[in-house]
């Protein structure tokens, strides 16, 4: 089974993120930056994937600057074989994302394109299923449990208040969700060997995309909590409070 | 355990940068060490210090992980890392808790290492393998009631017989040594007043006349195992003998390997009390502001964030050498003394800062505290290694 893997580079999720001076970015300085949580669980699937079919090829793509390398090693160290690093500085939307990376995953002939569903640093939920659109590939978004029998995918997507199964061929696009594995640690050995993987950096110029970010905030700082008094005492301010100022009751 | 007072991931303290003095593989290690311990320490490490339980069951992920006697060669199974990285997979188990580290140091660095440096070829494939995957759980037999820091006065003897060794001795304050499948046991081959007749021998404790004895009443290294060892009339074939072992030096330039790992495991410790009390400080209010903000803490703070980084170049720098190959045991010494020295400062600070809540094993500073007394004591003294550097100064010896 031929597998391929995409992975985005974002700040580690404990980071205190600071906005930068152009009010529209994060600043770098002093932030750790990992693979995205998401693209972990995709990158388990495709590892477990191959080992249970006991053959094929795994291949980590991303797309961004140099700096991902590290990031796509951390991949290769997991167990994926080898990895395509398509090397653009910006920070383009996601459509210009999804259509360098269809461009290169196209020619692959991959028979699963996994994806985590989305990116932890802006949210958006996009590239994977653009990517499908543009190969003409079948898309399971979001998926919590995936098995695949010779070339029959069933997939299992939380929905509100159930869980929806979703069956189709492959080849399949995939992204994934929280539940549908728990990632392996790399072991040091594998770190050790990630670096003799190939790690092929292939640069790309992305068009100007149609969307753009023009400011980036951080949520208003929490009110401090107020204490009523004690005890049954407190009840009636309590009340009052909850359903005249926070109009919650 | 610690809901409040620790963050669900440990971010380091590199408050000089110094991740850029490492390869991307030396982070990527330690990273991967960190979210173990995250994952896999500390959600049971105060229960198990709480009742005085070791917690065995790791154990596997543990070899998995490939942390068990990671700088040696990959054709004993071994993971083959540089010093530094090993290095840095002693601070991460330790910022867990020492009594982790203490099993991790002595399967690596006083059970593999001796066996890989003063074994047989048949020796070293038959053990160290097995002793990475953690199938053999390995204890390390020198120190004795009577002879602590003087350990060439050894009493423990082997004799030779015509089919073999026989071993009698009393071996103390041995860690893994409750739960430990085999031993590498330093015995006097000779006479008990000759140093040089001191010998390695690798011991399985199911041989009959082998006891290990759970050491009772700890009050530091709770989550650790240490025992006493019994060997009365142990009879062991000619092979159980490390071939290349021969006098007190052999045994001493293992401690050495266990005392490099100590100086960064030690860091970890510290690490882990000074990001608890900085936490604390910004978050516990008296008189209707963070403690953080009054002098004295800000002293404690700025005092064990100075110490720490100046013991992470210290390690850093030994390690780089340690590669090199021109690392030498005194240097080693230093490293250990200040380091230990200044986490044991770092815990007790911190536990003072927690105010009452530090002595809660929901906290971790307290833990430490305790833990890094036994830490100060072994694998050399503190004040051992004061004489050894005094010794390399003045070229005198006070001991």
């Amino acid at each position: 089974m031929k597998i391929a893997v995409c992975l985005k580079r974002v700040p580690d999720t404990t980071t205190k993120i600071v906005v930068a001076g152009d009010g529209k970015s994060i600043d770098e300085t002093g932030v750790k930056f990992v693979p995205n949580p998401y693209d972990e669980y995709a990158i388990e699937a495709a590892i477990a994937f191959k080992e249970k079919a006991g053959a094929g090829e795994t291949v980590v793509y991303s797309l961004g600057a140099d700096v991902a390398q590290e990031t796509m090693r951390t991949a290769l160290a997991m167990g994926i074989d080898r990895g395509v690093l398509l090397q653009s500085p910006g920070s383009p939307d996601g459509f210009e994302v999804a259509k360098a990376l269809a461009t290169e995953i196209g020619t692959g002939g991959f028979d699963l394109v996994l994806f985590g569903k989305m990116a932890v640093d802006d949210y958006n939920h996009q590239v994977g299923i653009m990517v499908a659109e543009l190969l003409e590939l079948p898309c399971i978004s979001a998926v919590s449990a995936l098995t695949i029998d010779g070339s029959a995918v069933t997939a299992e997507r939380e929905v509100e208040g159930g869980v929806e199964v979703v069956t189709c061929q492959l080849p399949v696009v995939i992204t994934a969700d929280k539940g549908i594995n728990t990632p392996r640690l790399p072991s040091l050995k594998g770190i050790m060997a990630a670096k003799k993987k190939p790690l092929e950096l292939k640069p790309v110029t992305l068009g100007p995309g149609g969307v753009t970010v023009t400011a980036l905030a951080l949520p208003p700082e929490r009110q401090a909590g107020k204490i009523v008094g004690e005890g049954p005492d407190a009840v009636p301010a309590l009340v009052q409070l909850l359903r005249n100022e926070a109009k919650v009751i | 355990m610690g809901s409040g007072s620790v963050p669900s991931r440990f971010a380091g303290v590199d408050f000089y940068q110094i991740d850029s003095l490492l390869t991307e593989e030396e982070r990527a290690i330690r990273d991967t060490v960190r979210s173990w311990v995250d994952d896999n320490l500390m959600p049971v490490i105060g229960q198990c210090y709480v009742e005085g339980r070791f917690p065995k069951q790791l154990i596997p992920g543990l070899a998995e992980l490939g942390v068990l006697g990671a700088n040696l060669p990959e054709e004993y199974g071994c993971a083959g890392l540089g010093n530094v990285a090993y290095g840095l997979i002693m601070q991460e188990l330790e910022r867990g808790d020492s009594g982790i580290r203490s099993f991790a140091s002595v399967q690596g660095a006083l059970v593999m290492y001796p066996i890989y440096a003063f074994g047989s070829e048949e020796q070293k494939k038959k053990w160290l393998p097995r002793l990475a995957r953690g199938e053999d759980i390995g204890c390390f037999g020198l120190t004795e009631p009577d002879f602590g820091s003087n350990p060439s006065g050894m009493i423990t003897t082997a004799r030779e017989t015509g089919d073999g060794w026989v071993l009698n001795g009393t071996k103390m304050w041995i860690t893994n040594g409750s739960q430990a499948t085999m031993a590498v046991v330093w015995a006097k081959t000779g006479d008990v007043n000759d140093a040089k007749s001191i010998r390695g021998f690798v011991v399985p404790t199911d041989a009959k006349g082998f006891t290990g004895k759970d050491q009772k009443g700890k009050l530091s290294l709770r989550a650790s195992d240490t025992a006493e060892l019994h060997l009365e009339d142990v009879h062991l074939p000619k092979d159980a003998i490390l071939p290349k072992s021969g006098g007190i030096k052999s045994p001493l330039s293992c401690l050495t390997q266990a005392r490099y790992g100590i100086s960064w495991g030690a860091i970890g410790a510290a690490m882990a009390c000074y990001d608890e009390a900085a936490r604390y400080s910004k978050n516990r209010v008296m008189f209707g502001k963070p403690i953080g903000g009054t002098q004295i803490q800000q002293v404690r703070l700025a005092d064990m964030l100075t110490e720490i980084t100046k013991a992470q170049l210290l390690s850093l720098q030994l390690g780089r050498m340690k590669e090199a190959g021109t690392m030498t045991p005194q240097q080693v010494s230093m490293a250990k003394r200040n380091n230990v020295n200044m986490a044991c400062e770092c815990a007790r600070e911190a536990r003072r800062l927690l105010g009452a809540n530090g002595i809660l094993a929901e906290y971790h500073s307290m833990r430490h505290m305790a833990n890094l007394e036994s830490v100060y004591t072994y694998e050399g003294t503190h004040d051992m290694h004061s004489l050894i550097l005094g010794q390399e100064i003045t070229g005198l010896a006070a001991y």
